[in-house]
This record gives C-alpha cells, sequence and structure tokens, in this order.
C-alpha cells in the first residue's frame, strides 16, 4: 500500500489533465457551430444567410407570363434579347402585388443614348448616334418603338 | 376486429410521415433554403461565367442591376462588378490607358476624342469564383469559401474584417463593406441562381456580354461557347482555377 501512496502525486496530475481535455471538448463544442465543417472548413449555414437575401429582379420570364402584347411585338426585333428588367429596372415587387405598383415608363432622352451614343471603345458593329446630330432634342420613342425599333 | 384496428394503425402512421416530410420540404423551400428542399442539389451544378468583350458596350447596366440587387453601397469605391475602358497603343501593350469612372456606374460619358492609332474596348470584371482560390486559402477563420457549387463566398457573421483575402485576391475583387466591417464581394446572386434566375447583371446586359453557365450542365450553352470561341482567363499564370471566361480579350488586360 505504500507504494500506491507514492504515486497519488501522478493519480492528482492526471485528474487535472484529464479535467483539461473535458475542459476542452465541451468549451469547443460549445464554441464551435454544429455546421462548420459539414462542406469543408466552413460554417455550412453561411450558405443559407447569403441565400435568403430577397430577389428585386424578378427576371424575364416572370415578365412574359403577364405581358403576351410585348412578346409578341419584341418577335424578331433586334431588342428580342434584351431582357425586360435592362431598361424597365428591378420589378419583383410589381410581381408580387400580382401587377399593381406598376413602374414609371423609363425617359427615352436618358435611357435610349445609354446604349446607343457613338463612342470609339464600343464594338463597330453596334449601332450608335452621336445624338446631337441625330436627335436634337424631343424623345426617341418619337420615331423608334423601344420594343420594335426598327422603322420601316 | 384486431386486424383491422392494426391496418387503421399502420394507415394512420403513414399518413402522418408523409405530411410531415412534405410539411419540413415546404418550409425549407419557403424560408428560402433550397439546399434543404428537394429542388436544388449543389453536387448538381459548378457555376462559371462567360464575357465576351466584343459585344460589351460600356452601358453600365450590369454595375448599376449589381448595387440594386445586392444592396452594394452607392460610394464609388465599393463595387461587385465593374467595367474598365481600355485604351491601347498596338506597338505598346505593356501600358494600356485604363480608367472606369465609378465603375460604369454611370455609363462613361465621352472625356476625349479617339485616337485614331489606338484601339478601344470594355472589360467587365468580377469575381472570379476560382475553384482554387487564393481568398479562400489566406482567411484565417473560415470566414470565406468556396462552395460545392464552384461559388466563393463570404461568412459574414465569421469574417472578422483582417482584409487579407483582400489583398490576396488577384483580381482586386474584394472590399471591406464600411457599415459592417466585413469582407464583401460578388456572390455570382447566389440567392437567385439557386432559384433557377440568373445573374443580375445578366439579366440586364443588353447584348448578352455576360452569361452565367453552369458547366456541369451538359444542355447549358455555356459549353457551346466554349468550344466554339478562343476564350482566356484573367492572369493564368496565378493558377487559381477561375471560372470567369473573357472572350475576345486582349493582352493588354490585367
Amino acid at each position: 500500500m505504500s507504494g500506491w501512496q507514492d504515486k497519488a502525486h501522478l493519480v492528482r496530475m492526471a485528474v487535472l489533465f484529464a479535467a483539461g481535455v473535458v475542459f476542452f471538448i465541451a468549451f469547443r463544442a460549445w464554441m464551435v457551430p454544429a455546421d462548420f465543417g459539414v462542406y469543408g472548413h466552413y460554417r455550412a449555414g453561411a450558405l443559407d444567410d447569403v441565400r435568403a437575401r430577397p430577389v428585386r429582379y424578378a427576371g424575364r420570364a416572370a415578365c412574359e407570363d403577364c405581358h403576351a402584347d410585348v412578346v409578341a411585338a419584341r418577335q424578331g426585333s433586334r431588342h428580342a434579347r434584351i431582357g425586360c428588367e435592362a431598361c424597365h429596372g428591378p420589378l419583383v415587387a410589381h410581381v408580387q402585388a400580382g401587377g399593381d405598383k406598376k413602374p414609371a415608363l423609363p425617359d427615352s432622352r436618358v435611357l435610349c443614348p445609354r446604349c446607343h451614343y457613338a463612342s470609339p471603345w464600343k464594338p463597330k458593329t453596334f449601332p450608335q448616334v452621336v445624338v446631337a446630330e441625330h436627335s436634337p432634342e424631343g424623345p426617341c420613342i418619337a420615331c423608334h418603338k423601344p420594343h420594335a425599333p426598327k422603322m420601316s | 376486429m384486431n386486424p383491422d384496428r392494426r391496418q387503421f394503425l399502420r394507415d394512420t402512421g403513414k399518413l402522418l410521415v408523409l405530411s410531415a416530410s412534405a410539411s419540413i420540404a415546404w418550409e425549407a423551400i419557403a424560408a428560402g433554403r433550397p439546399e434543404t428542399a428537394p429542388n436544388y442539389k449543389m453536387s448538381d451544378h459548378w457555376w462559371g461565367m462567360v464575357i465576351d468583350v466584343e459585344a460589351c458596350i460600356g452601358c453600365g447596366n450590369c454595375v448599376r442591376a449589381c448595387k440594386d440587387e445586392n444592396d452594394v453601397p452607392r460610394s464609388p469605391k465599393y463595387f461587385r462588378t465593374w467595367v474598365e475602358r481600355y485604351r491601347v497603343l498596338p506597338d505598346d501593350m505593356e501600358h494600356p490607358v485604363v480608367d472606369s469612372p465609378n465603375g460604369g456606374y454611370d455609363g462613361f460619358p465621352e472625356k476625349e476624342a479617339a485616337d485614331p492609332n489606338a484601339k478601344h474596348f470594355f472589360v467587365p470584371k468580377l469575381c472570379n469564383h476560382c475553384a482554387h482560390s487564393p481568398c479562400v486559402q489566406v482567411c484565417p477563420v473560415g470566414a470565406t469559401f468556396e462552395s460545392p457549387d464552384g461559388v466563393v463566398l463570404v461568412d459574414k457573421t465569421y469574417c472578422l474584417g483582417c482584409r487579407y483575402c483582400v489583398q490576396a485576391c488577384p483580381y482586386g475583387c474584394r472590399f471591406i463593406d464600411p457599415r459592417t466591417q466585413t469582407a464583401d464581394k460578388c456572390t455570382l446572386c447566389y440567392h437567385r441562381i439557386t432559384k433557377g434566375l440568373t445573374t443580375a447583371c445578366c439579366e440586364t446586359c443588353p447584348t448578352g456580354a455576360r452569361q452565367l453557365g453552369d458547366l456541369k450542365d451538359p444542355k447549358d450553352p455555356i459549353h457551346a461557347f466554349l468550344r466554339e470561341h478562343h476564350v482566356q482567363v484573367l492572369k493564368p499564370q496565378m493558377a487559381t482555377g477561375a471560372k470567369v471566361y473573357y472572350n475576345g480579350l486582349d493582352g493588354s488586360v490585367r
């Protein structure tokens, strides 16, 4: 039995060490979220956080569900492939309101030159005009229909 | 009598289990967590983008739509995507004249006449969503990561704002959001693409110069585009595994 008494200090050390290990495991379990490391060295819930952001641009499919007349007007025109919200702005509120909250129509004097003012930086094949020469005043839509801009 | 009761209990049990699982799936969809819902599987996608430099007209729609959709600070210092304007003399590719007034947010008002000896073009830039991303490698706390579907994202609740990633990105695509003091960057509109929509910049690009692509979807037109064009990624020597492919990229672009 005297041999056991000699080892009492070792037991104390072992107990202290075990307590340290238990504290570390418990502290780590408390600090690290359960979903950390599911896919890699990050919190898997972060993916859901990023996804939770609300959508503002509804996408042209949502527009075309209701506006069949505009789809028909754009058929075959040079503007046919442009997304509706490229000109009309973000419209998810309009879609969610079931067609209420109608957006203001864009000002053609501002909108059209954004793409079509002449610039050497643009691709040569892209239709561009020097606005002051082409049309010094008056709305562009007096002559060009925005959904099918080519004049016949 | 007994078999009837047993049958009744069994049917009721099935009904309970089925309706419970249906309601869990619906809650996941309604809460905007498509991964826990059945309709979006991360393992089925690998997102990238194609940018056709020859189609970009510098209208700035992408920059405005990005700031709108993602609530990016309007100050001219912060962009998740921006457009650069290049002027290059053919015999001096090393020194292109590049500017990007307000990142292209207001378009590019003419500031000087064309130089007939130079070539001119626009280059839209955004996060390249690298498969081996330097910004992810340097993050000390696991706040930024490559998602299983190939998008580099930031965990805003974990980010310390230490700015390592801002310095590590070879493309200058990151900034510190002044409101939260955490890193911010293009998410490839992760909240949209996981719902089957395209990104805000691709949605509003009038010339189709930007196209989102799912490299794991064999039917995606991105495969035909990559096959039929001579494309390049930015800074291929960095071996970042960038997934934004540029068509018609000039050698002077950095």
